[in-house]
């Protein structure tokens, strides 16, 4: 599963980032291993996505979220 | 005794760094550009206790010191320079409490450079409501720094903070993270290739391309026997290098901060839910962009009217007490007539900026960029590209520069070139008397002709912008990773001081920049008018006279300067170009118009005034005669023919050359600034114009 599969209010961990793929600005802000992600909203068209990564609130596009594995957490 | 000690600021957006920076400096600032780029350089000076004088430099913002844009390299530069006369003696890192964890992965990139660092906690009156609490002096030991908690917005802290500045002499230079825990095998390598370097320094040189003292560059690049790592491996190892930072950062803090969740208050996910909401969020952006156009073109012209009376009373004041003579109208219709021609801006751009100011200071252009991205993508634009499609309708200069911030090279080249299709404030004055000329007046549905014809205009520039868009995204073969990372910070009551200063900034680049041109054209088109050669010019009186006997001394007046100004040097390149023009239904007065405006369009009105008051030999009286008689003069022009100039036809190509044509030498020079190479003005240039000069053609050929 894959950060652009989260459901809005849903929880994940990340699990892996690609390095190679994902802008190093992106690691920076937190997206990263172990970390806990939420969507917070998305746009028209889901596309970007709102997230609260790390308690970090950023907008990031689908293309990227999709290279960024995750594990929900189940509530 | 006094000293000079040079502080830099630094820190991620949104901390509050500008903030930190007005406190020190209130107005003793000054902003200039770094050199050969177009970076904003912000410098102020501070009198700091125990006799020491800070100059400050608030560096642009920037998450790290892997710099992915123009702004944030000049971070990187100056870091690395230890000879530039600007290179800090003290680093202070501004973080947001709210963000520490985040905002700490700057500062121990600063600190392992070995600078004496300083770190600022902001907002610390957001604490309580967050639920957060801090153990300071746990967190100098750990950090091995002195911290300042200040909030800039209840101004606390700042007089702890100079004499922390004062003392930067007992900072501690050690650094927080070992370059070699990142990767012991190649760290020792590289350190054994440069026992003199720093690592970290070392590590940041090879990461990216930083040109400071080309001499080590070039060591690195000519030692043979160190091989450095692919640029995927590289990749990792920075990966690798950040989770080893937010280690560090989380041990810290684990003891350093606690955070009590159940008295936290989230007033950003309350607001986001109407405000990014997918249909809400849109209607509530739409109601701003009216309110602001509101602004700008109504509520300005009230001061705007003020400054253009004064500035034509001091004109007739000058003409009336001085001399008559050559210096005297070239003060009245050529100086004082082009300062008035810049100042009647200064209301609609500092209107414009002030809502720009607000909207970037609350936090909510975070939010228009989330809602627009999708949308502007289809064009091949990024939902950043709002910011200059909206800059722009006061100035495409300012707007270019605003595109820096989008990542990706072709959405930021599309966005730069297309920006300069929206209606900048300049094309305003031409559109209104134009408009005011060939627009009948009446109503349809309680709005006016004019003012829907001024509506469709607006409309008109920004469509053509996003259909330029679409076409340049088909066009332009130009591969470049897009990436789109924006941070969605905390909603916050923006802070006046930082507003005023920010439009009282805008407001004189403006001024000082476009002004100096706009002058300089003023006067040389007096010259140009006022002056010519032959026999024509210099005999026009008796010409004149032996041609028309029996006139009226006034009207032989008129007639007379008629003569002379299309003898005059201007009159000469109006009539040379009038062939090119006559088909968009253009007399060569208008030539000279468009001749002028390809400095500046806003010059077009102040050139038909210089032309029509120098063709007049009558006196003006007052302002409101003035303003109508200009427009009386040019609604009565006709041509040789005796058919008028100005009818609906002529009147509309008008309109459209002004909205399509590019004819703004700033902006061409900022445009090849921003994307280093003429190309793409030329381009731009001969596109827009030819497009212009098309449109142009058949309005005016379908509707005469």
């Amino acid at each position: 599963m894959t950060l652009a599969d989260l459901k809005r209010g849903q929880q994940a961990v990340i699990t892996d980032v690609s390095a190679t793929e994902i802008p190093l600005k992106l690691l920076e802000m937190g997206c990263l291993p172990g970390n806990t992600a939420e969507l917070v909203q998305v746009a028209s068209f889901t596309d970007p996505m709102y997230l609260n990564i790390n308690g970090s609130h950023l907008a990031i596009r689908k293309e990227t979220a999709n290279h960024i594995l995750i594990e929900p957490i189940d509530e | 005794m006094s000293k000079q000690i040079n502080v830099a600021l630094i820190g991620n957006p949104n901390t509050g760094k500008t903030s930190v920076f007005n406190a020190l400096t209130g107005l003793n600032q000054k902003v200039g550009n770094y050199p050969g780029i177009t970076v904003d350089k912000k410098e102020g000076i501070c009198k700091m206790p125990h006799g020491v004088n800070a100059h400050i430099i608030d560096l642009p913002g920037t998450y790290s010191l892997n710099a992915s844009s123009l702004d944030e390299n000049v971070v990187i530069e100056l870091l690395l320079n230890k000879n530039d006369k600007d290179f800090p003696d003290v680093a202070v890192v501004v973080t947001d409490v709210e963000n520490l964890k985040r905002n700490l992965l700057l500062y121990t990139q600063i600190k392992d450079l070995e600078i004496p660092t300083l770190l600022v906690i902001n907002m610390s009156d957001r604490m309580a409501y967050k639920g957060i609490s801090l153990n300071i002096p746990y967190l100098e030991t750990q950090l091995e720094t002195k911290i300042a908690l200040i909030s800039t917005r209840k101004n606390k802290g700042i007089s702890e903070l100079k004499e922390l500045i004062a003392n930067y002499e007992s900072l501690s230079t050690k650094a927080c993270v070992n370059a070699l825990t990142i990767d012991t095998d190649y760290f020792t390598k590289l350190q054994n290739a440069f026992p003199e370097q720093l690592l970290y320094k070392l590590w940041l040189v090879i990461t990216q391309d930083v040109n400071f003292g080309k001499t080590e560059r070039n060591t690195i690049d000519a030692v043979s026997n160190f091989k450095t790592k692919s640029n995927a491996d590289l990749k990792r190892l920075q990966q690798k290098e950040t989770i080893k930072r937010y280690q560090f950062i989380n041990n810290v803090l684990k003891k350093g901060q606690t955070i009590d969740l159940a008295n936290a208050k989230d007033l950003r996910i309350k607001l986001d839910r109407i405000l990014t909401h997918r249909v809400w969020g849109y209607v509530i952006f739409f109601v701003i962009l009216l309110l602001m156009f509101q602004a700008v073109y109504d509520w300005a012209t009230y001061p705007a009217d003020l400054i253009d009376v004064g500035f034509s009373n001091l004109a007739e004041w000058v003409k009336t007490t001085l001399p008559a003579g050559a210096f005297t109208n070239l003060l009245a219709e050529g100086v004082i007539a082009g300062i008035g021609g810049i100042m009647v801006f200064i209301p609609p751009i500092a209107f414009l900026f002030l809502f720009i100011a607000i909207l970037e200071e609350t936090g909510y252009m975070s939010r228009v960029v989330f809602l627009m991205d999708r949308i502007m993508r289809r064009f091949g634009l990024s939902g950043k590209s709002v910011v200059p499609l909206i800059s722009g309708n006061a100035c495409a200069i300012p707007a270019v520069m605003a595109a820096r911030n989008i990542e990706s090279w072709k959405e930021r080249l599309i966005t730069i070139l297309v920006t300069p299709f929206t209606t900048c404030s300049a094309r305003l004055p031409v559109y209104v008397i134009i408009i005011a000329l060939v627009i009948p007046e009446g109503t349809f549905l309680g709005l006016s002709y004019q003012a829907l014809t001024l509506m469709a205009l607006y409309a008109l520039g920004f469509l053509t912008a996003v259909f330029a868009a679409y076409i340049l995204n088909k066009i332009l073969k130009i591969k470049s990773k897009s990436y789109f990372v924006v941070e969605m910070p905390g909603y916050k009551m923006p802070l006046l001081k930082n507003v005023a200063l920010t439009v009282l900034e805008k407001t004189k680049t403006f001024v000082f920049e476009a002004g100096k041109i706009i002058l300089a054209i003023s006067i040389i088109l007096w010259f140009l008018a006022s002056y010519g050669l032959g026999e024509e010019f210099n005999n026009a009186e008796a010409i004149v006279t032996e041609a028309h006997p029996n006139l009226s001394e006034d009207d032989l007046n008129d007639l007379i300067a008629e003569h002379k100004l299309e003898h005059s040097y201007i009159g000469i390149i109006g009539k040379t170009i009038e062939p090119v023009i006559k088909p968009l239904g253009y007399d060569w007065k208008i030539g000279i118009g468009l001749v002028t405006s390809f400095a500046a369009r806003e010059v077009f009105v102040g050139t038909l005034a210089t032309i029509y008051s120098i063709g007049s030999a009558n006196d003006i009286e007052d302002e409101d005669e003035a303003m109508s008689t200009i427009k009386n003069r040019m609604a009565v022009e006709t041509h040789s023919d005796g058919t008028k100039v100005f009818t609906l036809a002529s009147g509309i190509s008008l309109l459209l050359f002004y909205a399509f044509a590019m004819q703004c030498m700033s902006t061409l020079a900022i445009v090849k600034r921003e994307t280093n190479s003429w190309k793409w003005p030329t381009l731009q240039l001969v596109f827009m114009s030819g497009f212009a000069y098309i449109v142009a053609l058949i309005a005016f050929q379908v509707l005469k």
